[in-house]
Formats: C-alpha cells, structure tokens, sequence
C-alpha cells in the first residue's frame, strides 16, 4: 500500500510481505519504477514485477494498492476504495499533498487500521474514519466551517 | 495550541513539505520531550508523527536509538489523548522488530486492552500481539479468548488478526481458542466473520476431514461477508486439488457445486472469485467452464476498468487451456482491443490470437505493434507467449511473426523479456524448417548488440547446433567470429565452441576455422585459449569418427559425478590414467523440465578444463538429477559402496494402493553387475510401531541374492527404506523378469500420541505387495546423439547389427507405437524423432542408449502404418548379446 506524491516520492508506504522488496531501497526502485508507468495514463489497473497494482490519483497525489498476480483484483480494488474514501473524509475532500502531510498522524492510523500484517481488516471507509477518532473539536473555527460546507 | 499549529502551517507553506528536512538525530533528541510533565498531546503526537514518518521513509534505526525511543515513548502512557495513545501503538508496533526490552509494556497494554475506552481496546490488542512471544502469550490468552467474542466487532476483529499472526510463532496456544474462534464466525460483523474464518482454518488446516467438515458447514449457512466466502471459495478448491491429486474427486462433488453457486451471488467479487477459481481448477472441462466464462463475458463490458482487466486476464488463461470455450466472447474481447487500458487492451489481443482464425492474425499483428511500445515488460512476454503458440498453431504465418519479433527483440527490454523472445524464436526453428534461416539471422543479428551475456551464449550454442546444417553455412561464420573480437570471456569461449562445430561439420570450411582458432589461441583469457587450442588440435588431424566424438557430440555423463570422480582421482595419486568409464552417464532430462540455459551449459561442458562461466553454473544446478540424488543417498549406505558407480535409477513404482495401512514403493537401480532394488516404506498406522522390517522376494531364475538391508525401526508417518542387492544374471536373456514381493515386519503396538511401544513383545506379520518388473529399459540409459546419421554410419562398420520385423496389431496409430517403444526401450529419441509430422503413414524412430555396462546401442525404427503398424526394428551395439536382448524383448 502506499501513497506517492506526483514527482514519485514517497509520502507513506507499507510492504506486508518481507519476501517481495526486502529493502527500502528495492522498494523505492518499484515505486519510482510504478509512478512512471502509471503517471500518465489512468488506467487503474496494471501488472508490474509480477505483481497486480490497483492505483488512483487526485490532485497531487497517487494511491496504490498491490498484491499478488493471484489476488482477486476487485479485492485489492476495495481496499484502494477504502483507502482512497478514508483519507477523503479524514481531510474533509481536500485530498492534496499538502493537507495529507498536516494530517499525517491520522492517515498513518487509518492504513494502519485497513490493514494488519497484509490481512484486510476493515473495508468500509464510514466505520475506519470512525475508529481513528478524527477529532473534530479542535479545528479552529474558521476552517471547520468552511471545510465542511 | 492552535496558535502552535497556525505557525506550523505558514511554515509549511513556504517549505511544503514540513517532514522534508528533518534529521533522525533532531528528532531523536526532540523525543525527550515525552519526559515533560504535563505531556504536551499536540507536541508529541507531531514528534511521533516524525519517527513514524523517518522509518517509513526507510531511515535506519540503531538498536540503542530505537530502545531509547521506546522508553521515551512509554512515558507518553500518562496522557489521556485518543490520537497520542493511538501513535503510540503504532510507535510500539514500528519499533517492536529493532528495539529491545518491549516487555515492559506488556501491563500498560493488558490494561488498555481491557479498559472501557473501545478506542483504545482494538488497537491495544494488536500492538501488545505484535511485542509477545510464546512465554509472555500464557500471561495473557485469558484476555485474548475475551476479546475474541466480545460484541464490539473492531475489538474482535484485531484479536482474530492478532491471533492469525500468532499461530506462526505459537501456533499450539492458538489452537486452544478455537472454540472462542467458531463462536466468532457465527458474528453479524462481515470482517469479523472473515477473519474468524481466515484463523478457523489455519487452526484445521492440517486436518483434512475437519476442513471438510467446516466447508460443508459454512457453504450452507450464506456467510454475510465476501471476503469470507471469497476465503471460502480458496479453502474448497484447495480441498478440491487435493483430492485430485489423491486419486478421487468427481465432478458432482458438493464442494464444486458450492463454487458453482457463488457465480450467482450478489457482490461481484465474490462471482469473479468463483470464476477464477473454477478456471484455475486442474481438471475442468469445458462443460464445467461454460457457465464461468458466461460470466466473465458480462464483465467483460463492465465500465470498471479493473473488473475489465481481471476478466480479461482469466479469460486469457481459459483460452491456454480451452481456446473454444472462449470462442463465445470474442465479440466482446474486440470491443476491447482499443480499450483505454493498456493492459486490458493487450490481455485482449493475445486471448484473441489464441482463439482466432488464421486470417485475423495479420490484422491483430498490427494492432498491437501500435502500441507495444508502451506496455510494461510483463505484459510484452505474455504477447510472445501468444505468438509462440500461435506460430505452432499456424506453421504458414511464420513469416509475419518472425519479423514482428525480431522487431521487438531490438528494442528496449530487461533479459526476462529478451530471453522469451529468444526462447520463441528458438523454438519456432526447431518446430519448422522452413522458419530456420530466417530464424538464425534474426538471432544473428541480435546478438550483434545483446548486453546479456546468458543469451548471448545460449544463441551461439544454437548456431553451433543449426548452422552447420543449413545451405549456406558460411554467412554465420561472419557473425560468430565478431563476438570472438567483441565480447566478454564467457561469449567468446561460446563462440570459439560455435566455430568449432562448423569446422567439424562442413569440411569446405575447415581450412578458414582453423585460421581462426589459431588466432583465438592468442586470447587473453584461459578458457578462450583453451577451447582454441584443444578445437584446433582435435580438427587438425582431420580424423572424422574423433571429431564427431569430441566436438559434435559433447560429454555425455553427468557433471557433479565427474567433478566427484576427478577430486577423489587428484586425492590419491595412481599411474594409472583416470578412465572416463567409471563416471556413471548423464540422466537426458525428459522436454518437460529441460532447462533451456541448461542445454548451453551441457555443451560447455565439453572442455577438459573446468571453467566456471556463468552459465555452467547454471547448468549444473539444473542437471542435477534423479540419478544424483539417488546415487547420494546410496552412497550414505555402506553396504552398497562396493558395488561401483550407480548406473541407472528407475522411476518410483508403487507397490500398494496409495491409502492403505502401508506403502511401499520401489526403485531399481542398476550397478554394472548389480541390481539394488531400494523399497521407500510408510507406516500409516500411529498405533504401530514395525521392527526389522524387509522385504522377501520371489527371485526369477538366473538373480542370486547377495544381501539384504533391512529398515531397523519404522515409527509413525516415517519414511524408512530396505535395499535388496542382486547379482544381475550371466545371460542377459534371464535379466528380464518379474519379482513377487511381500513385506515382513515385526509389529509392536505403541500409544498413538508418544510413539513408545506397550511393551517389548510384538508379532510378526506379513503384507502382500504388488509384482514389479524388471524391464530392459532399467538397464539402459538414455543418451542422446546430436548427430545420428555419422554415429550411426560409424557403428555399421564397428558394431554388430541384428534386424527383426514386427507387426504390432495392438496399436492404432504411429504416435502410440512411437510412445510405447521409447517407454519400453528406455532409450533417448534423437534428432526430435519422437516427432510425427501429421499425415504421414511411414516413420522412422531413432534411439540411442547405452546398456550397463557401457556397451552402446543405437536403434532404428522404421514404421508403417496399414491395417495395424509393422516395425522394422535395426538394432547396432558394440555387444552382440545385448542386441539380441533389444530385439528378442520387443517380440
């Protein structure tokens, strides 16, 4: 799973398997070598080093989601879904880099909470903004209101 | 507090990126603020924020910074903030693999897990899942088995997470909350139940029944949740290949119809699952796929571009196996040729090449050169898989593909890729003459700038092999010398080796190859030298029978046997020279499993120097083979030793039914003078445990039994063996016979759950086993020709020939009477005999062997086929009574 902003780097990201991309830098070689595939064409779906890349951009920002060639593609899709739908709520649809960064606490438990050890936990994007307790509270006033007109 | 935040974004918006410059040392030292009291939440979440931030951006932490770290964090347990708490946990978790003494959390979390707060409960129970081992796991299962049926469903969810994270490291603790774990499936929480799911099984997974049962169950209940049926589906088509693979399986079995259901559910990824899996399935027949494909066709207009794209690539998969079944959809696959997708469009194409008629090829050709270009290297191998079996398909478009090929070899691509293109090409050379010339100047041309040097070496190999043969063999002279001025090392040795075949083959050129291999023997390097000079010697004496013996036809006994021999030769210093006879042969590997770069590497191995170039390496990791591991183990005998070299091992024949109290399986391997019959036996039975055990055979005349091993001890699923050693007889007419067999052992009852016998007593039993043959083909090993007709010419005037004529009326057809006389000879086809071009009645079969011993053989076969098929059998051998076993065993 991981979260790219639109030059390739990485913003967050997270391998499950110690088997596939064992180091960090394997794994920003595939990322950068991902982003360059994906940038440009918005297709959704690729295959890439052997793996199936679900991906989704917005703005300033590229949302990926892998899995094994055998993985059922709608699942890693409902995953993406729910990735992508989280993090729109946390930051309230201003889905850019700059947001997600001031946010990044909060993005941090919600992939946290999608998925545990590579094991789907939760796919409903609803009840995930919900257990990562977004605190809405302290928002200064102005911005609450505006942000969520 | 939300002045503190207003500054930070002004910052930010000049930087841009806030986490852009920090240090791990800055952040390290920021971390003492955790120490503050009151704990400042803000400030030490946006701290947390950051380590979290570094290692994700694959920083490194030192065991020292990461456990100072950790203390600092386990201060921040005092504040009362939901976000700092939750940091904290993922802190903990991030930490747990480099840092040490995570114990000491392990209360404050017991509290957190059990505390009021759910917030905090499930996450709690993941981060303290993540920091426990085997010991502190008893402290708390208690709480565990709680949390796994408590009703807030994130809170049960983790711990089924948790606790399938934990069957790798404690699998026996986990075992035990599995009645906590069935209550947990039968949630109204959809992930809950998956998960439940996804524990129950690995707790059952060694059980067979039990999964069986727990499928049978579930398949009836309608679970709520698509991933559990998803998992559902996996876990039963798993059981279904198992009971493939076990002999059984029908295709009405309750599990089948179960899949089959799921193509009606109502979340399209639970009918995708089904579909997939019904694909994947071993043995599925058309009528089984027919209502899986329908669905796929659906998808297959769907306006999600994944769903396009998963449908199409299982469709690309059916088509392998079943190209009619797909036929039905190629309406819709056209439609999506010009898919905005890429890799939708290109899964399209090459599921319409596999499934097309001849005449769209041209077109679809085009279609796909348009945008070749842009689609990653995964997908570039599956379009030349598809022309690969498209060129077999229709042999008369070998034009149109080849140059699309050698097209796509010059451009850019990593060696995977390259190396099927090369792959297909060479395959397409071997399966139609017509392709060859224009085949062999595609790879000459590509290996002009090929960077890979595996390839390189692979496709002067096949010059070496081809060239010789075709009109013109001259213009590739040209192109193999160059590499010799070009390349690296390992490439030039290849094409000195390439060079040498010409030589050896076309007299007419002989004079110029010797030109240059001497000037080859000026190379900087070893091997290149060497290989000149030891090719320019052997062709100088212009001795055919020596050259065909030493350039043409390689060595043909296995590679790690002969290292083995020559070390232990170099250990013992004898005047006597090392003869190459007592190397036992090389097994030729059967087409499945032959490793192309392997083939390369078994002809560099022809050099009496041992070079370690890349690709031999190779070659000796693949070639490694049953005969090795066999000889391996016999060799650990020492009983056995004595016999000589192993010569040949037969394939495991059974002896029982697969599922009965014992198995037992046999292979015979034959010594020069010797046969050893090793007997593989598995207890069954937990509650037995069998002694001394042998195996008593009913010797055919001729045998004498010189010693018997039997298997001391065989406890519980153990795998025990017995040897029998047999003199072969004088005659070899009497070598050919069947053995009745039967297993004797002395029982003594145990407890099922240690093993240890009730008492020293036990009784002697007896089971009957199966009767085995030992066939002519156990004598033989196959060896192969590269060139059939000088071998063969030069064994007429050596060799004694016998000659018989058949009539084999029990065969319909030449492929079955070509089959059943390879399998009953044991011998090698060469020169891709085995192959019958369609629609002749008249063929003619080479083999080659070499009976134990070392005596020679080669046969040819010539078939007709009238009303039944008459063979005229020649057999060449250097032993007259072996030609005679050869023919008199085919009678």
């Amino acid at each position: 799973m991981a979260i790219l902003d639109n030059d390739g780097n990485r913003i967050l990201a997270k391998y499950y398997d110690k088997n596939v991309f064992a180091t960090a830098k394997e794994q920003k070689a595939f990322e950068k070598n991902l982003f360059n595939k994906t940038h440009r064409a918005n297709a959704e779906i690729i295959m890439l080093d052997g793996l199936t890349c679900v991906y989704r951009s917005n703005v300033d920002l590229f949302f990926y989601v892998m899995g094994s060639s055998h993985e059922n593609e709608l699942i890693l899709m409902s995953v993406l879904n729910c990735l992508y739908d989280a993090v729109s709520q946390i930051l309230r649809k201003n889905v850019e880099k700059r947001v997600v960064l001031e946010n990044l606490d909060i993005v941090m438990l919600a992939m946290d909470e999608i998925c545990d050890g590579g094991i789907v936990m939760e796919a409903d994007s609803s009840a995930l903004v919900q257990r990562v307790a977004l605190r809405t509270d302290d928002i200064p006033l102005g911005e609450q209101t505006v942000a969520q007109v | 507090m939300s002045a503190f935040r207003r500054d930070k974004k002004e910052e930010e918006e000049g930087s841009g990126n806030p986490f852009q410059n920090i240090e791990k040392t800055t952040v390290l030292q920021e971390t003492r603020t955790f120490n503050d009291t009151p704990v400042n939440p803000r400030k030490c979440t946006h701290i947390l924020t950051k380590i979290l931030y570094l290692l994700n951006q694959g920083e490194q932490l030192s065991t020292t910074e990461a456990t100072e770290a950790f203390f600092a964090m386990t201060k921040l347990f005092q504040s009362r903030d939901v976000i700092l708490r939750r940091m904290v946990y993922l802190g903990i978790k991030e930490l747990s693999a480099i840092a040490e003494d995570l114990i000491i959390v392990t209360s404050s979390l017991t509290k957190d897990m059990t505390g009021k707060e759910d917030l905090y409960r499930a996450a709690a129970i993941r981060a303290l899942c993540s920091i426990t081992d085997v010991t502190t796991l008893q402290g708390i299962e208690r709480y565990m088995k709680q949390a796994i049926v408590d009703r807030n469903s994130a809170v049960s969810s983790a711990a089924l997470v948790s606790s399938l994270h934990l069957t790798k490291i404690a699998g026996d603790v986990v075992k035990r909350w599995v009645n906590e774990v069935q209550e947990a499936v039968n949630s109204d929480s959809v992930m809950v139940q998956y998960h439940a799911l996804g524990v129950l099984y690995h707790i059952r997974k060694s059980d067979r029944l039990a999964v069986n049962k727990l499928v049978a169950k579930l398949s009836h209940m309608s679970l709520k949740s698509p991933y559990a049926v998803c998992m559902l589906i996996r876990i039963a088509c798993k059981l279904l290949e198992d009971e493939d693979s076990s002999g059984g399986g029908s295709s009405d079995s309750p599990l089948f119809e179960f899949i089959e259901s799921c193509l009606r559910h109502k979340s399209e990824m639970v009918i995708y699952e089904a579909a997939h899996a019904i694909v994947n399935l071993r043995r599925t027949t058309s009528r089984e796929l027919a209502p899986a494909v329908s669905v796929l066709q659906l998808f297959c207009s769907s306006p999600k571009p994944t769903l396009r794209f998963a449908a199409v690539r299982t469709l690309n998969k059916v088509a392998m196996s079943h190209p009619e079944a797909v036929t039905a959809c190629n309406l819709d696959l056209e439609n999506l040729i010009t898919d905005s997708n890429r890799s939708v469009a290109t899964l399209a194409i090459t599921t319409l090449l596999k499934t097309g008629a001849e005449s769209s090829v041209d077109r679809l050709m085009k279609q796909i050169a348009s945008f070749v270009s842009e689609i990653s290297d995964e997908f570039k191998i599956v379009v030349v898989q598809a022309i690969r079996a498209l060129c077999l398909k229709f042999p008369r478009k070998h034009s149109v593909l080849m140059n699309f090929l050698s097209a796509m070899l010059r451009d850019e691509g990593g060696l995977e890729y390259k190396a099927s293109i090369a792959d297909t090409i060479i395959t397409i050379i071997e399966e139609n003459p017509e392709a060859k010339e224009t085949g062999l100047a595609h790879l000459c041309e590509f290996i002009e700038d090929c960077e890979h040097t595996s390839l390189a070496v692979r496709i002067l190999h096949l010059l070496g092999k081809e060239g010789p043969r075709t009109k013109q063999p001259s213009r590739y002279i040209r192109f193999i010398y160059n590499r010799v001025i070009l390349e690296n090392a390992p490439v030039r040795a290849a094409a000195v080796a390439a060079m040498a075949q010409f030589g050896a083959a076309c007299p007419d050129l002989l004079p110029n190859i010797q030109v240059l291999l001497a000037r080859c023997q000026m190379d900087t390097d070893d091997e290149v030298r060497d290989r000149a000079t030891y090719y320019y010697s052997i062709l100088e004496t212009q001795d055919k029978p020596l050259a065909n013996h030493y350039i043409v036809e390689g060595l043909q006994v296995s590679i790690p046997s002969l290292e083995r021999a020559l070390h232990q030769y170099t250990m013992n210093p004898t005047d006597v020279p090392f003869d190459m006879k007592c190397v036992p042969l090389a097994a030729v590997p059967s087409e499945e499993i032959v490793n192309p770069s392997a083939k390369g590497g078994q002809a560099d191995g022809m050099l009496i120097s041992a070079a370690s170039s890349g690709s031999k390496v190779l070659a000796v990791a693949a070639t490694v083979s049953r005969e090795e591991s066999y000889a391996e183990k016999l060799r650990s005998v020492p009983e056995l030793v004595a016999f000589g070299p192993l010569f040949r091992s037969s394939e495991p024949v059974e002896l029982t039914e697969s599922e009965t109290e014992y198995v037992v399986r046999c292979i015979k391997h034959s010594f020069p003078q010797h046969l050893v019959l090793q007997f593989d036996c598995v207890n069954t039975l937990s509650d037995q445990l069998l002694e001394n055990v042998r195996v008593e055979v009913e010797t055919p005349t001729g045998y004498q039994l010189v010693q018997e091993i039997p298997c001391p001890r065989l406890s519980y699923s153990e795998t025990g063996t017995a040897y029998l050693v047999f003199q072969f007889p004088e005659e070899l007419g009497a070598t050919v016979g069947t053995f009745n067999a039967t297993l004797k052992f002395l029982v003594k009852d145990c407890d099922p759950a240690t093993g240890l016998p009730d008492s020293d007593e036990g009784y002697d039993d007896e089971y009957m086993l199966e009767d085995f043959e030992v066939t002519l083909g156990d004598q033989i090993q196959k060896v192969t020709k590269a060139n059939f007709g000088a071998a063969w010419e030069e064994a007429g005037a050596t060799h004694c020939e016998l000659a018989d004529t058949y009539s084999l009326s029990n065969m319909g057809t030449l492929e079955e009477a070509v089959k059943n006389i390879i399998s009953f000879l044991g011998m090698q086809p060469v020169e891709r005999s085995d192959r019958i071009p369609e629609g002749k009645s008249s063929h003619t079969l080479l083999l080659a062997g070499v009976f134990r011993g070392g005596y020679e053989i080669l046969v040819q076969v010539k078939l007709a086929l009238a009303a039944a098929v008459t063979m005229q059998l020649t057999v060449r051998s250097t032993n007259p009574e072996v030609a005679e076993l050869v023919t008199s065993a085919v009678g």
